[in-house]
């Protein structure tokens, strides 16, 4: 068993946090200062990602993307996640899905995200359909060579950077033993299609500067061409692509996690009281070595769960219980951290008010703390008839 | 025109330094380590040498423990073509160094060996001049400007009355100063590629050099803390102060 990083592991976490503190760290304040990217300040950042090869560094080399593995992926992911998320995400990692892309898809979706030229998101979502995602009520309907979209999505993010919407809709039902299922294909959606409406989401307390959507599709008539993978069949493009997204959710934790965590080091040997430094008070250390040990067993959990996937060998209780323990870890580090700053944690000069907010999420997207417990008791429970 | 370009493997400028409890050097387990500084601007002015079609090959050498290794792979990350990794002890003197420097130089033959003025580690600032020496060469230190020339260099050196500039014929030792360039950092795919980059290994013998220590250390310790300053209310008191307690008037 080897738990060392490579040489490449090493040089790519120092590339990347350099880029981090030196491109993304600077205009931190200003992001959550305004809520708003601007566009210039975007343009930069894409730009000098791209020159470094951090752009699409999640796909393939062959398609010019910067052909990481998973664990490197999630190395790279733990030093982005330590900026604001607006700054960060603006280093896109499109999703692994737009793999699935055929024939010209690949010309007018693929390459232009890995070249920065184009941005995707993805819409799964509705007001209807959280965590019970196939009850979803966004319908496509058969019309000859077309599919006509009917129906809403929301907490969509960045589609307002976005220059098409990976839609996931339903195309009919079928009989299971289990009762009838929805069944659900993937299309590739283009902003500003007639019967395509995108509106301002809602204002939230996490990640400021990258903000949500509603997706609207009144009668929005698109042809078949635009289906990504098989008609019907979207879950399964679902399952094949996007497994690691919840590492990636793990791995943007951990970041903020480690800065946390080096924030209040730095200050429980700074700050004196009562004569001395407040490290000095078990009341603090105690604090500092359980939010090590909560933050190191997570990274081990997810840095397994990303070797399983370069096996291939990586089972959904992997990534859930990466997942899971990552985001809790967060939430439980973010609020020591404050606790040890006192006051000073809660004000907007430092990134922890700032941290703690962010975490709040992070155990709700892409799969709630709850979802990923059930995955893991499922993957016991099942094999022995429970 | 090949280079050849020294690198070594320091604690990394942002660790704070701790002192060996028993005051026989710093503290070097479980310390982040990278490439000393200087190096790297000496990489980077290597590699922009051959971006600018003036060097062919850049030879990064490092000679140190195996984990040098990793400097040397940093280098070859920033550009360099390949690498020498000569395993020795990690405290090994500048005059050995510049020993091993010279059968290597003379085994490769570069034009250029561009240093770092210094390690931030021990401040020696010895190498490169040594080198030199044993080599017969002109040597350029300190550098904060170089211009390449037919068959030789104009060298802008910082000296404590300002810059002086002069000219080396090559072959010839350079040491660079911090404001020569900003160093690159290494892009995905040039990380990628290194790793396909030959090292190859060797030890002080087969450079026929025997690192004997000429040097013994007696001790290592901090430097003293700084007292916090403190304000007085009249020029009589910082007169009476600064006679009887600073006792320097």
């Amino acid at each position: 068993m080897d738990f060392s990083l490579s040489e490449e592991h090493r040089m790519i976490v120092e590339t990347a946090r350099r880029f981090v503190e030196e491109e993304l760290y600077p205009y931190e304040a200003e992001v959550e200062e305004s809520d708003t990217l601007r566009p210039e300040l975007a343009a930069q950042i894409r730009e000098k990602s791209i020159e470094l090869g951090l752009y699409a560094a999640n796909m393939p080399e062959e398609l010019g993307g910067g052909g990481l593995d998973t664990v490197s992926m999630c190395l790279l992911d733990r030093e982005l996640g330590r900026a604001n998320m607006a700054l960060n995400y603006t280093v896109a990692r499109p999703s692994n899905i737009l793999q699935a892309c055929e024939g010209e898809q690949r010309e007018k979706y693929l390459f232009p995200c890995i070249r920065g030229e184009k941005v995707d998101c993805l819409a799964m979502t509705e007001p209807g359909a959280g965590s019970d995602v196939r009850s979803m009520s966004c319908k496509a309907e058969r019309d000859g060579d077309d599919f006509v979209i009917n129906g809403v999505k929301h907490f969509i993010s960045h589609a307002d950077w976005a220059d098409f919407v990976i839609l996931f809709a339903a195309t009919g039902e079928e009989e299971t033993p289990r009762g009838p299922r929805k069944k659900i294909t993937s299309f590739l959606v283009d902003k500003g299609w007639p019967g395509f409406t995108v509106r301002q989401g809602y204002k939230n307390v996490s990640h400021r500067g990258y903000h949500n959507f509603i997706l609207e599709f009144d009668d929005c008539r698109v042809p078949s061409s635009q289906v990504l993978g098989v008609v019907d069949q979207g879950f399964d493009v679902a399952n094949d692509w996007l497994g690691a997204t919840r590492l990636q959710v793990a791995a943007l934790s951990l970041g903020r996690c480690h800065r946390a965590l080096e924030q209040s080091l730095d200050w429980a040997v700074e700050r004196k009281q009562f004569g001395q430094q407040i490290s000095k008070f078990q009341g603090v250390s105690f604090k500092l070595a359980d939010m090590k040990m909560r933050l190191h067993a997570a990274e081990l959990l997810v840095m397994e769960a990303a070797w399983k996937h370069e096996q291939g060998a990586m089972e959904d209780m992997d990534a859930a219980m990466a997942k899971l323990a990552a985001t809790e870890a967060l939430a439980f580090i973010a609020d020591e951290a404050i606790q040890i700053h006192g006051g000073m944690g809660l004000m907007s000069d430092l990134p922890l008010e700032r941290i703690w907010r962010d975490a709040r999420v992070e155990r709700i997207w892409e799969g709630t703390s709850e979802i990923q417990r059930h995955i893991i008791s499922r993957s016991l429970l099942r094999p022995l008839g429970g | 025109m090949k280079v050849l370009v020294p690198v070594k493997r320091v604690v990394d400028y942002n660790v704070k330094i701790r002192v060996k409890p028993d005051q026989t050097g710093v503290e070097t387990a479980n310390v982040k380590m990278s490439m000393n500084p200087f190096d790297e601007i000496a990489v980077e002015q290597a590699v922009r040498l051959k971006e600018a079609g003036t060097a062919t090959e850049i030879v990064a050498v490092s000679i140190g423990p195996t984990q040098s290794q990793e400097t040397i792979r940093t280098a070859l990350a920033m550009g360099a073509d390949r690498g020498i990794l000569v395993e020795a002890d990690a405290d090994v003197e500048p005059l050995a160094i510049a020993k091993m420097l010279k059968a290597i130089v003379e085994k490769e033959g570069p034009e250029l060996v561009l240093l770092g003025k210094q390690a931030i580690d021990d401040d020696s600032n010895q190498t490169g001049q040594m080198l030199a020496a044993l080599m017969g060469w002109p040597q350029a230190t300190f550098a904060s400007k170089v211009e390449m020339k037919d068959g030789s260099m104009d060298v802008t050196r910082e000296v404590d009355g300002g810059l002086e500039t002069i000219n080396v014929k090559l072959p010839a030792a350079l040491t660079v100063d911090l404001r020569l360039n900003e160093p690159r950092y290494a892009s995905l795919p040039n990380i990628m590629k290194a790793k396909k980059k030959p090292i190859d290994t060797m030890s002080p013998a087969d450079l026929g050099v025997e690192p004997a220590k000429r040097l013994e250390v007696l001790k290592v310790v901090e430097p003293e803390k700084r007292q916090g300053g403190a304000k007085v209310e009249s020029v009589a008191e910082l007169v009476d102060k600064l006679k009887n307690e600073a006792k320097v008037i």
